[in-house]
């Protein structure tokens, strides 16, 4: 995928494939009923986070597992502007403009640390903020939650609008991400991931390159999250900071493929298509189902499905060695 | 005033300590952040309520039933889930274990409803120095005190503990001298498994236990080993005596509904000034 960085980005054949992608999705919007509308929102908020997110713990290769704190903080501000009387769109860019104030702020503070470290530290931001909406009651509404006001409209127009806007943040998000990936940026990114201190020595700023990846991840989860409070109109701390989220959205990356273009797409959807055949039919057992996707992703198919379909070398370059599988044997 | 939140703090402090020490016990050695531990503490914690209430066990002897049980669980766990996996990059293991604790606690709420139970001891309390204590939760603190003390002594003395120090070091060169490591991971999570349960043991006398607070006990245990360093246990001993008096006095000066938010902010705080912790991380116990 990422074998030929010379090659041109845009090809008919890619251009052709969008415009099909974009065809169907538009077209299913306008025909589909109510439950697949809002089943094709979802999936569309889900392929969202999963880029977002996919351009720090795949390119990048540092493990976050913030993102309900990013979707927190959107839904909360936009919420919030929008409570406050600010229009719809103002609202948003609002939103994304906290988000990366947000990410600015964390990614100076939790970048320095690796590993588990980062780890730890992206899943304690997640709780400070929901325990922070819980407590804040003067700007949050506490844990009662706010009401947003609903937008004019049949809810089936709304359903719609709300349909295409989260498709066209996946097709800009997905623009993005294919950007940065055939870019220099992108290539700092892949740098780091495989050996920080290496790609400091080569003269890339690795500081600089992990806060932007952080904050262009953190504005678009944010976004989403900010049109996701706008669609249900009611948000409250346990739903829009919910660790749940936080690592569903690596695992449906990583069954697609983490730090390829495709793979975030294609695990989403595999997900959300597994999440409303399967899992609607056993709700005592939602967690413990997700709980074996993972692990049979981890077991079976840790690279992702992406990898494994598509290039041969792969396999052969990252086929491990007897010495690294096993418990250090 | 003063010298019952003191009182107070260290006695949950020493709690915090036994839960706190598995699992970084099990981080040290095995280099995974284990996220089934709070599930294990609830686990734990029902065994000993179950064993007290319906068979009529004095608690004592049921809490360590319950540590018998957990570590088999943990040695199982390890051997036949994790032990493949085991040295895959920190997201895979911290994934392939939080996917387990969805599963397990799915199981648990399934099975034991998310009811709060707890374990009522009729002991009644002593009052010294107008501090008053009450004997459930004291027994409790020196059950927790002992066992963390129990297991540090065991892994400067016996065989079996110089084995796990000498893996986490170097497992490389611990193979070469003959140590099965396979083995001595099992064996770790397992006390580590061991150690939580015994921690729910404890806590089932101070708070009413679900299977709901599993992701409660699982960030005590985050903010404890920050505190006093990952993977160590004095460290885990002091961070979770700091923890409990910081929550006690936290409680006073902000209110009790931010004591959770203080504990994590500060541990991010420890995190960003001295990742290594407040104990430093020099030794190897």
């Amino acid at each position: 995928m990422m074998a030929d960085p010379t090659a041109p980005i845009i090809t008919p054949t890619r251009v052709a494939a969008a415009l099909l992608v974009a065809g169907v999705v538009i077209a299913f919007g306008f025909s589909a009923n109510n439950y697949l509308l809002q089943a094709g929102t979802t999936l569309a908020m889900s392929a969202v986070l999963c880029l977002a997110w996919n351009i720090v713990g795949g390119f990048m290769g540092y493990p976050s597992f913030g993102t309900a704190a990013f979707f927190g903080v959107g839904a909360y501000a936009g919420g919030i502007l929008q409570d406050a009387g600010v229009p719809l769109a103002l609202a948003w860019i609002g939103a994304a403009a906290a988000g990366a104030m947000f990410a600015a702020f964390l990614g100076s503070v939790l970048l320095g640390l690796r590993g588990h470290y980062f780890a730890i530290g992206t899943i304690a931001v997640v709780e400070v903020m929901r325990e922070v909406a819980n407590n804040w009651e003067g700007l949050t509404g506490g844990a009662i939650g706010i009401n947003i006001p609903i937008l004019a409209g049949s809810p089936r127009e709304v359903g719609i609008f709300f349909y295409l806007a989260m498709w066209a943040l996946v097709a800009a998000t997905f623009a993005l991400t294919a950007a940065i990936a055939h870019s220099k940026f992108g290539f700092s990114l892949r740098c780091i991931r495989q050996n920080e201190s290496a790609a400091h020595m080569v003269g890339i700023a690795v500081f600089r390159a992990k806060c932007a990846a952080f904050i262009i991840s953190g504005l678009l989860i944010s976004l989403a999250g900010a049109v996701y409070a706008s669609m249900v109109a009611f948000i409250e701390p346990k739903d829009v900071f919910n660790i749940l989220l936080s690592i569903e959205v690596p695992a449906m990356v990583m069954l697609g493929g983490a730090g390829t273009i495709l793979g975030p797409l294609i695990g989403a959807t595999i997900y959300i298509l597994l999440r409303e055949l399967v899992w609607v039919n056993f709700i005592n057992f939602h967690s413990a189902i997700l709980g074996i996707i993972i692990i049979a992703v981890i077991y079976l198919m840790p690279e992702g499905l992406v990898r494994r379909f598509h290039a041969q070398a792969w396999s052969k370059l990252t086929k491990r060695s007897p010495s690294q599988s096993g418990a250090g044997s | 005033m003063i010298a019952q939140y003191i009182v107070n703090g260290i006695l949950i402090g020493s709690l915090y300590a036994c839960l706190a020490v598995g699992f970084s016990l099990i981080y040290g050695v095995l280099s995974i952040i284990n996220v089934m531990h709070g599930s294990f503490v609830v686990l734990g914690a029902y065994i000993t309520i179950y064993c007290t209430e319906y068979f009529g066990i004095s608690p004592l002897i049921a809490a360590l039933i319950g540590c018998g049980i957990m570590f088999v669980f943990g040695f199982l766990v390890q051997r036949y889930l994790i032990n493949d996996l085991v040295t895959a990059p920190i997201f895979i293991t911290f994934t392939l274990t939080f996917g387990l604790d969805l599963l397990l606690n799915n199981a648990m709420i399934q099975a034991f409803t998310a009811t709060p139970r707890s374990l009522t001891l009729e002991y009644g309390s002593i009052t010294i120095l107008g501090v008053s204590l009450s004997i459930a939760r004291l027994g409790a603190m020196v059950l927790a005190l002992v066992l963390t003390g129990l297991l540090y002594w065991l892994l400067r003395h016996s065989q079996m503990g110089r084995a796990i120090i000498a893996v986490r070091m170097d497992h490389h060169a611990a193979r070469l001298l003959g140590i099965r490591v396979e083995r001595v991971y099992a064996i770790t999570f397992g006390i580590g498994t061991m150690m939580a349960a015994a921690a729910g043991g404890a806590m089932a006398t101070v708070f009413p236990i679900t299977p709901l607070l599993s992701g409660v006990f699982l960030g005590k245990a985050f903010v404890i080993c920050v505190l006093g360093g990952l993977g160590s246990v004095p460290g885990a001993l002091v961070g979770g005596i700091a923890l409990g008096l910081l929550e006690s006095f936290g409680a006073i000066v902000f209110g009790s509904q931010w004591s959770t938010t203080v504990g994590f902010a500060l541990m991010i705080l420890v995190l960003v000034v001295r990742p290594s912790g407040l104990v430093g991380r020099k030794g190897f116990e």
